[in-house]
């Protein structure tokens, strides 16, 4: 009897899980939200339109309101709507968002049905960053989710608009990390963004909308504290900038700045200011970098001064090649062949450039001799080619002056025959 | 020596017999004789070109993964191939120039007409075949801007109806322009068109000797008014004095034109880049490239660049039909074929000069 009963139970649950699932498409294209519709009406942040939310990529994918914040949206009625009977949450607690949003987005199995592609880890990496630490820790003015990501037009990362959209991630960041007001309290600097502001990075990703140039997160990671496989933030460079890094880790520079605790790169190319390198920081002038630590005649500052020295020399050579090539081309001279090789001179001076990173002028001057040794040759080429472009000139007179010549005695032997 | 080598071949040959017509032939003297050196000059840059071609074969290798190298080696590494290079093309245009020159003095000369229908019409060819010259000569130096230009050249035949596919086809060796296009437009440029052109222009010259040199109708009008206002000078040696003369200016200019502006050689085409900017024919397709640009997409139900390449045609082949048009009893009838002529002439050089200006 038992049994029997268990089975009619379950035959009704069936039937009526088969039912929901016949009817569910047309039950959601007729779905009512009372929520929406009270809360397009409410003031300031109560507000949220259904203009707002249908951008949302949650919304997009079939969640509602009562997916995060429970309650009946189908009952117009705002005390049973928003009854804890009915499951009503209310207005998110900041220290619960983390684990509100990690509750779907830390469940594989759950994500896979929507972005099989989108890592789960999230909410595990925010623990370990210095926002989930001060979160747990009780400090509810750090960031959580909703911070970065917006709160009910939340849009896929790839999207131009979103806020974690890479264009878009360092001004987020510095909306909070810009206000001293908000940071007094962690005693950390405000002008991170202003700095950012006149790197060669940003110069990338927001003038040449090159998305592939590091953001604050490139460094410092976005849900964790930092970017996978590095120990420390000064080691991030050497993810991008494979060769300089690989010259200074065997240089002398390595160990000395270990020892005192120096964070390598950083020291000389600063951090978030990152400005295009030039010679110039290998001078003595404001730019130069060397001096701030060495003292001027020593070993190093006299190796310093022989870098720059070639680097200066070769510069000035490809750039004379440069111009003679151009003075030729202009002339009308076949130089493309040397025109070629002035790249390879070129890339000879940007090797160059890496190799500063040994610290080792013996190297340096290896690049800069091959470089060197091209940019003479294409001087050459050019120089060769203004020479014979004269030669050309002189051989035009001569033949013109032979036409001519011979127009003269044609004329008269026409005019004697004629006579 | 000399003397006696010609008396030597003329007991076997008989020279006397085939230089005897020249001695007696004569050109007409009058005010506007100089407009009969052009077709001569013409004629003295198809040879040059011819001589130039020759050289340029030496070395040039037909191939997409040579061509270009091989024109960057003419200029760069053999002895005076710049030079070779550059006088071959500067003579190029120079050969078309002169001959839309001598075409249109043929035309306001009204010499065109009867009995020399057909020395016309086959210079008319001449000068078409010499444009096809030059379409598939630019291309061979496989540079970006050649590339193109025989891509949009070869695009606006395929515009022709119902035989516009296959002819581009034909034209390309396939869909596209590849290095199959390259071969077949060298095979084009150094053995089929100069074949043709050597036979037409043999014709050609053939009829001018044979009907002489056309006079002006007017000049006419004043000889048969005034016979002894009549002026002739001999073939040989009077005319072919000056017409050396001229032959030796358009050797001057050329020089000049060669040494001091080489040719170009521009940058190796790149068939997966897109194409430049702003990019036009070759001069003497301007006109023609101009008139396609300015038809709206779509005329009526026809397609615009159909009617464009439709209406180029008939107007080509109504040209080449010029003297059978006019009737030479209705003076009329003459005073239409002037005004064309003179609206053809405006309307090139017009639409060639807008299109330099256009962007």
């Amino acid at each position: 009897m038992a049994s029997l009963r268990n089975n009619s139970l379950l035959a009704a649950r069936f039937a009526a899980l088969a039912t929901s699932l016949l009817l569910a498409p047309s039950l959601h294209a007729q779905a009512v939200n009372s929520c929406l519709d009270c809360h397009s009406a409410q003031p300031d942040r109560l507000e949220v339109t259904p203009e707002k939310f249908s951008q949302d990529i949650h919304a997009q994918k079939g969640l509602t309101c009562v997916s995060c914040h429970g309650g009946d949206a189908s009952n117009y009625d705002p005390d049973q709507a928003m009854s804890r009977k009915a499951g009503w949450k209310g207005k998110i607690d900041r220290k619960q968002i983390p684990q509100l949003c990690g509750s779907c987005h830390s469940n594989p199995a759950f994500m896979r049905q929507y972005n099989p592609s989108l890592r789960t880890d999230q909410l595990d990496q925010y623990h370990t960053s210095m926002h989930g630490k001060r979160l747990a820790a009780g400090d509810t003015k750090v960031a959580v989710c909703v911070d970065c990501h917006s709160v009910h037009d939340i849009r896929p990362p790839s999207d131009p608009r979103s806020p974690v959209n890479p264009v878009n991630v360092a001004k987020t960041c510095s909306r909070c990390h810009s206000d001293s007001a908000l940071m007094k309290p962690y005693g950390i600097p405000t002008d991170q963004f202003a700095n950012y502001s006149t790197s060669v990075h940003y110069d990338a990703m927001a003038v040449r909308g090159d998305l592939s140039a590091p953001t604050c997160t490139t460094c410092h990671g976005n849900h964790g504290a930092l970017p996978p496989g590095v120990d420390k933030v000064q080691n991030v460079c050497s993810n991008c900038h494979v060769f300089q890094a690989q010259m200074y880790g065997k240089s002398s520079h390595f160990k000395a700045f270990q020892d005192k605790g120096l964070p390598g790169c950083v020291v000389c190319h600063s951090n978030h200011a990152i400005h295009m390198p030039s010679d110039a920081m290998l001078g003595t002038g404001p730019a130069g970098v060397c001096m701030k630590c060495h003292a001027s005649g020593d070993r190093c500052d006299k190796a310093r001064a022989s870098i720059l020295g070639n680097l200066t020399q070769l510069d000035q050579s490809i750039k004379d090649a440069d111009q003679s090539l151009r003075l030729a081309e202009s002339a009308g001279m076949e130089v493309s062949e040397a025109r070629l090789s002035q790249d390879q001179a070129q890339d000879a001076l940007t090797k160059a450039r890496v190799t500063i990173h040994t610290f080792q002028p013996a190297l340096v001057d290896a690049d800069i001799q091959s470089g060197m040794k091209i940019a003479a040759a294409n001087l050459k080429a050019g120089k060769d080619a203004m020479v014979e472009r004269n030669h050309r000139r002189i051989g035009l007179g001569l033949c013109l002056l032979a036409i001519a010549f011979m127009l003269v005695g044609l004329w008269l032997y026409i005019k004697k025959l004629e006579s | 020596m000399i003397a006696s080598l010609i008396r030597w071949l003329d007991e076997r040959l008989h020279l006397d017999e085939l230089i005897a017509p020249f001695k007696h032939k004569t050109v007409p003297q009058h005010k506007l004789s100089y407009w009969y050196f052009f077709g001569g000059i013409t004629l003295f840059l198809f040879m040059i070109q011819v001589l130039t071609g020759i050289l340029l074969l030496l070395y040039y290798r037909p191939g997409a993964n040579e061509a270009f190298e091989s024109v960057q080696y003419i200029m760069t590494r053999v002895q005076f191939g710049w030079l070779i290079r550059s006088i071959h093309s500067w003579s190029a245009n120079l050969m078309i120039f002169t001959a839309f020159v001598h075409m249109f003095s043929v035309v306001f000369l009204k010499a065109y007409r009867k009995p020399r229908e057909l020395t016309w019409v086959t210079g008319v060819i001449l000068l078409a075949l010499v444009m096809g010259f030059g379409f598939s000569g630019y291309l061979l130096p496989w540079n970006t801007l050649a590339f193109f230009a025989t891509k949009v050249g070869t695009e606006i035949a395929g515009q022709v109806p119902i035989i516009g596919k296959p002819l581009m086809i034909f034209l390309r060796g396939g869909e596209e322009v590849t290095g199959a296009t390259l071969t077949r437009f060298f095979g084009f440029h150094v053995a089929v068109l100069p074949g043709i052109v050597v036979v037409l222009i043999a014709i050609h010259l053939f009829f001018v000797q044979r009907q002489g040199m056309s006079v002006p109708p007017k000049v006419e009008a004043e000889w048969i008014a005034n016979p002894r206002a009549r002026r002739e000078m001999k073939f040989f040696p009077n005319f072919a004095l000056r017409e050396l003369m001229a032959w030796y200016v358009a050797m001057g200019v050329l020089a000049a034109l060669a040494a001091l502006f080489p040719w170009n050689l521009g940058v190796k085409a790149d068939p997966f880049i897109s194409a430049p900017a702003g990019i036009k024919p070759e001069w003497y397709f301007l006109f023609m490239f101009q008139t396609l640009k300015l038809i709206p997409s779509k005329v009526w139900i026809i397609d615009g660049e159909v009617l464009g390449v439709l209406g180029c045609s008939l107007a080509g082949l109504l040209w080449l039909l010029l003297p059978f048009l006019e009737n030479e009893k209705s003076s009329r009838s003459k005073a239409w074929v002037t005004g064309i002529s003179i609206f053809v002439l405006v309307y090139v050089i017009g639409m060639t000069v807008y299109g330099f200006l256009a962007q």
